[in-house]
């Protein structure tokens, strides 16, 4: 397997409507435009050990309606340049979702799982395969459908949709 | 087992057999609809490496936010959008003074049934007034779209909302659908394909219906959808631009949620600031003065809204101190008041007729109102902040009401007129 689709890390975990003022507070949307400050800020109103402590491939494990709210792309942005690997909640504001997939940071909807893992569990997220590993066991999800990890693996919607164009 | 009219559109739109919710799949849009912001993804195209739009034929693009211009800057985005369309060959585009981008479509025959309409637009939802899917998308994406032609969609569950009997005299379907949002709430079908069925709805006429697709943007929906009856076929003879397939859903479809209403125990509602779910019957409103009133946009800026308020304001003149605003929702509306002599009852009350377009629903110009003015409107959103200013609130209500509120200068039905 790719191994560029597994995805391993500490889970951070939280509960229902988590919206977007809370994920990147609305005072610094027109303040902070540098991609690489926004980590500073992210769960900033949520979670003030988050920005401090989280890891490359850390996975963010949520209730339901994450990301409601505003549709900034910055709320998406803060996280995807802190390096965290995935989402999974049980479900997500449309437009969130959306913005995740279109910037390459992967988003699973897995209710079951969600339920089941622990906050600060180590869990391991096998994108191709379609599957979340945990303590409490294997959780599957539908595997993401090759369009979707081909936007992955350009980095975004905009590269990807340059590289399409080009071949 | 039965499809929900969702995977079966998705479905045929992706060229695969069946499809499930939760699953993605890479789907080619009939219409791609985008409007002023059309110059701003013109941009991000070009980033993108876009040269030649794919299939200029899929694409309709429309001037209406800000238009007529109110400022160089937005003329000159106008001036841009113009030069790509012309450059580009694109041949469904509405500039100035046409109307509104989602009523337009339906005029212009090119939201049909069965068909996939994606837009750059959260009301594009609208579309599902004619059996078409209809669904909302960012701006790189439908710069994707321009380039390459698809665009990856995310296979909905579906909400079925059943509508039973007739709603009473003096209750429209802005009420009915104020209600349900309230019931239901502003994440009420978040990401979910809601189908309106029901004689209730079966009954209600095509200016009516647009109502409900056009306001489900207000639960979170993904997309919005009427099944196309005769009143709709009969609409779109010598009117379809191309030869379309209905897509009706299965009997037998597995609903995530299945909500039920008696459309007589509706009431004439009000949304209330600042959120659309903030809803009250207008029993409880009434006597809220208002500055402000305002009647268009794509939600009741139809003939048949027109119709309503002028039979409110026939032989009656708006409350000193209060101003109302009228623009109906296209140009084609605009000629046919005019000619039943609706324009005439609006100007001998006081009111203000403007131009085909968005107008003051987001704030842009034609009709603002100060800081700490009220202003009742019958569009579809009343954020904080939505028409220009955070210091100001916005009622919504349908267009009998607004006109009865504008006479009376407070919030109150039509029938407590003097
Ligand atoms: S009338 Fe208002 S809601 Fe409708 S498209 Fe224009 S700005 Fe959007």
């Amino acid at each position: 397997m790719n191994t560029k689709h597994v995805i391993k890390g500490r889970v951070w975990k939280y509960g229902d409507n988590v919206n977007t003022d809370v994920i990147f507070p609305g005072k610094y949307t027109y303040t902070v435009s540098d991609p690489a400050e926004m980590p500073k800020y992210a769960l900033e109103d949520l979670d003030p050990n988050f920005a401090e402590n989280v890891q490359t491939n850390d996975i963010i494990v949520a209730g339901t309606n994450w990301g409601c709210g505003s549709s900034r792309e910055q709320a998406v942005t803060c996280l995807k340049e802190s390096g965290l690997g995935a989402l999974v909640a049980k479900s997500f504001a449309r437009i969130y979702y959306r913005n995740c997939l279109n910037a390459a940071l992967p988003v699973l909807i897995s209710p079951e799982a969600v339920d089941d893992i622990q906050d600060g569990e180590i869990i391991e997220i096998r994108l191709e395969k379609g599957e979340i590993h945990c303590k409490a066991g294997i959780f599957t999800f539908p595997p993401l459908p090759e369009t979707v990890m081909e936007i992955f693996e350009a980095g975004g919607l905009i590269p990807y949709t340059r590289q399409r164009l080009q071949s | 087992m039965g499809q929900t009219f969702a995977e079966k559109i998705l479905a045929k739109k992706a060229g695969v057999k069946e499809v499930h919710p939760g699953e993605i799949v890479e789907v080619k849009p009939d219409v791609a609809l985008s409007h002023d912001n059309s110059a701003a993804i013109y941009e991000i195209f070009k980033r993108m490496g876009g040269k030649e739009v794919y299939n200029p034929g899929m694409h309709a693009i429309f001037l209406d936010h800000a238009a007529p211009a109110p400022t160089t800057k937005h003329a000159e985005n106008h001036r841009t959008i113009r030069q790509f369309v012309r450059n580009q060959g694109i041949p469904h585009f509405y500039d100035v003074g046409r109307g509104i981008c989602h009523q337009v479509l339906v005029e212009e025959g090119l939201a049909l049934p069965g068909e996939l309409v994606l837009g750059s637009d959260s009301h594009t939802p609208h579309a599902g007034v004619m059996g078409a899917f209809g669904a909302g998308i960012g701006r790189s994406e439908m710069a994707s779209i321009w380039a390459l032609g698809t665009l990856w969609l995310r296979v909905p569950e579906s909400l079925k909302i059943v509508v039973k009997g007739q709603l009473k005299e003096g209750v429209t379907s802005k009420d009915l659908a104020l209600h349900v949002i309230g019931d239901l709430g502003a994440d009420g079908a978040l990401y979910m394909s809601v189908e309106w069925h029901g004689d209730g709805i079966d009954a209600l006429n095509l200016a009516e219906r647009a109502v409900l697709p056009n306001m489900t943007a207000e639960m979170g929906a993904k997309n919005s959808y009427v099944s196309p009856n005769q009143k709709v076929f009969d609409y779109l003879e010598g009117r379809a631009r191309r030869p379309y397939e209905p897509i009706l859903p299965d009997p037998d479809a597995q609903y995530a949620t299945v909500k039920e209403y008696e459309a007589a125990t509706v009431e004439p509602m009000i949304a209330c600031p600042h959120t659309v779910d903030n809803v009250k019957p207008l029993s409880q409103v009434a006597g809220t003065h208002i500055d402000q009133a305002f009647i268009g946009t794509c939600t009741n800026g139809r003939l048949e809204d027109l119709a309503m308020a002028s039979k409110v304001l026939f032989d009656r003149r708006l409350a000193q101190g209060t101003r109302l605003i009228i623009i109906p929702a296209s140009s084609q509306i605009y000629k046919e008041a005019l000619m039943a002599g609706y324009i005439e009852i609006f100007l001998n009350a006081g009111a203000v007729v403007e131009s085909p377009g968005c107008g003051p629903c987001m704030g842009n110009h034609m009709g603002v109102p100060a800081v700490n003015e009220v202003t009742i409107s019958s569009a579809n959103r009343n954020f904080r902040g939505r028409m220009g200013t955070k210091e100001s609130e916005i009622y919504l209500a349908n267009p009998a009401v607004v006109a009865a509120s504008a006479v009376a200068g407070e919030i109150i039905h039509p029938k407590d007129l003097l």
